[in-house]
């Protein structure tokens, strides 16, 4: 059964999926853990999820090789793979900046999506990438995330996406501000069409980005000691004049103050993922 | 108007805040307080009264004339407390068919200790969430500032107008300056980098109007309160179909078509 509500999903935004293309080789081969310096080869480092192994920090990893993690083996198709943005503002250094973090991360844009399977259900998926101006949103990445909430609602898939982002995109200026407004009113019509939505907040989740769609999940779920918040700390603490408390906007902060549902180790996280998407199973109408 | 001009204009202590525009505009006010949970957050005025003799929802980010007044708005930056007052204005506006008029004034949502904890982020967000399809005509106005998120927590509407020297922006100039040259005096070219002004939104597609300022004079800002009545009259003529779907696709389409 296909409601469509609201008469979307023209042809013109509709998914057309493709391959995915693989994750391009780690820049540098040898990752070290920031936090207690074990070094590792980066390939296998983001095979196994980006958590270190010594001291469990989970480190930032590419959306590729997230997806990867995450999705069934070869369950995942990508959408929208060559939509990108342009420099509507003519802002200065913003072409060669993008340009720059293209050829480095391999990534057109800040986040990646597509349809795929976890644990065997079928699911829509996003993930931000570190890599592409820190998952900053512009109006590409408003645009792939708001079709994929579309696509989703049509479809009646869930969504299960990870957040990672600085925020809005200040070279897109008040555009890039608009993408919350634009992101939040399909992730409110995927709702209302019955959609599950799973926001997983990775390290780091802040600004606009904290402010839409990161905080509309069913449920939302925070990696360990991911930072997670609304105002940068310097801005905090110029505004109070004091130092912040250790912890303040880590994950753990967050469950402390019953914004998120759980903190959970990205090593366990696949199969959580999978019972939650079962658990809301729709049963063919 | 250079941008920085606006961004100075916005900011004055001459300038009407909401509540002039309040006093000015709507007969019998009658202010609400509270969000029911937390506390009641004196950045955020809302109430509801008469425009033009129909019943209106009235919300307005405030920071207040004197310095007295400012300390007690906290210069208009809200709390998540704020955020979540206004949201139940707008819950009761949809209950009773209440056109809601936002009065956005703000340099941004507060960056405070107690923000955080109490969900600053989830407050604007779950704002814009209920906004987005809120069954009866939403009409925002930036007055002053339109400081990012905080701003925008207000702005989910079926139009938004600017006044001529007001600017909206994703980011302050000073913290665009400082991260993009680690300078925060170098704002004036910031500003100018943002398309920050009315006319540059407009051009963008952001904002549908610009209130000349000459519009605000008169004892009832009498060109602008019958601007603002025969809009919301004009969408509260519409089916709420139409109006949510027009609504969704005013933002659908911000940032370029994609195609």
């Amino acid at each position: 059964m296909n409601r469509n509500l609201f008469g979307w999903g023209q042809a013109d935004t509709a998914a057309k999926p493709v391959a995915p293309q693989l994750p391009k080789p780690p820049e540098q081969p040898y990752t070290s853990c920031p936090e207690c310096k074990s070094l590792y080869l980066s390939e296998e480092l983001h095979r196994g999820g980006g958590v270190c192994p010594v001291c469990n920090h989970h480190l930032r990893i590419p959306a590729r090789a997230r997806i990867a993690f995450f999705a069934d083996p070869g369950s995942f198709w990508e959408f929208w793979p060559e939509l990108q943005g342009g420099d509507p503002l003519d802002f200065p250094n913003y072409v060669k900046k993008l340009t720059q973090a293209r050829i480095k991360s391999g990534e057109t844009e800040g986040v990646i999506t597509g349809e795929c399977t976890i644990g065997g259900n079928q699911t829509c998926i996003f993930a931000m990438d570190p890599g592409l101006m820190m998952g900053s949103m512009g109006s590409a990445v408003g645009e792939k995330i708001t079709r994929l909430f579309e696509h989703a609602a049509e479809k009646q898939l869930p969504v299960v996406g990870f957040c990672l982002s600085g925020g809005a995109r200040m070279q897109e200026g008040a555009l890039s501000l608009m993408q919350m407004a634009k992101t939040t009113s399909a992730v409110k019509r995927h709702s209302d069409a019955g959609g599950l939505f799973v926001s997983v907040l990775c390290d780091p989740t802040t600004g606009g980005v904290m402010a839409s769609f990161a905080m509309e999940g069913d449920i939302i779920i925070a990696e360990p000691n991911a930072l997670c918040g609304f105002a940068g700390q310097r801005v905090i603490e110029q505004t109070i004049r004091q130092q912040l408390p250790p912890g303040f906007q880590r994950a753990e902060f967050l469950l402390e103050k019953g914004f998120v549902d759980m903190v959970c180790d990205r090593r366990e996280l696949r199969g959580r993922l999978a019972e939650i998407l079962r658990l809301h199973r729709r049963e063919a109408e | 108007m250079r941008a920085y001009e606006a961004v100075q204009a916005a900011r004055s202590n001459r300038r009407p805040t909401a509540k002039t525009y309040i006093d000015r505009m709507i007969d019998g006010f009658i202010e609400l307080h509270g969000d029911r949970r937390f506390g009641d957050d004196h950045a955020v005025i809302a109430g509801i009264g008469l425009l033009e003799g129909a019943p209106v929802t009235v919300i307005g980010i405030e920071k207040g004339s004197t310095t007295d007044e400012k300390i007690y708005r906290n210069f208009g930056q809200a709390n998540p407390e704020g955020y979540r007052k206004a949201l139940r204005q707008i819950k009761l506006a949809e209950k009773f068919h209440r056109p809601i008029l936002c009065l956005v004034d703000t340099a941004g949502a507060y960056p405070g200790l107690g923000a955080e904890e109490r969900g600053q982020g989830e407050a604007i967000a779950e704002n814009m969430y209920e906004l987005s399809t809120v069954r009866t005509p939403v009409l925002s106005i930036i007055v002053g500032e339109g400081g990012s998120g905080g701003a925008l927590a207000l702005a989910v509407a079926d139009e938004v107008w600017m006044l001529e020297d007001a600017y909206y922006s994703v980011i302050s100039p000073e913290g665009a300056a400082s991260i993009l040259w680690k300078d925060s005096t170098q704002a004036e070219r910031a500003a100018e980098c943002l398309k920050l002004t009315a006319t540059d939104l407009k051009s963008l597609g952001v904002i549908e109007r610009i209130i000349p300022t000459t519009d605000l004079a008169g004892a009832h800002m009498d060109a602008l309160r019958a601007a603002v009545a025969s809009k919301l009259r004009e969408k509260q003529a519409l089916d709420t179909y139409d109006l949510l779907e027009e609504r969704y696709q005013r933002f659908r389409k911000m940032g370029g078509d994609f195609q």
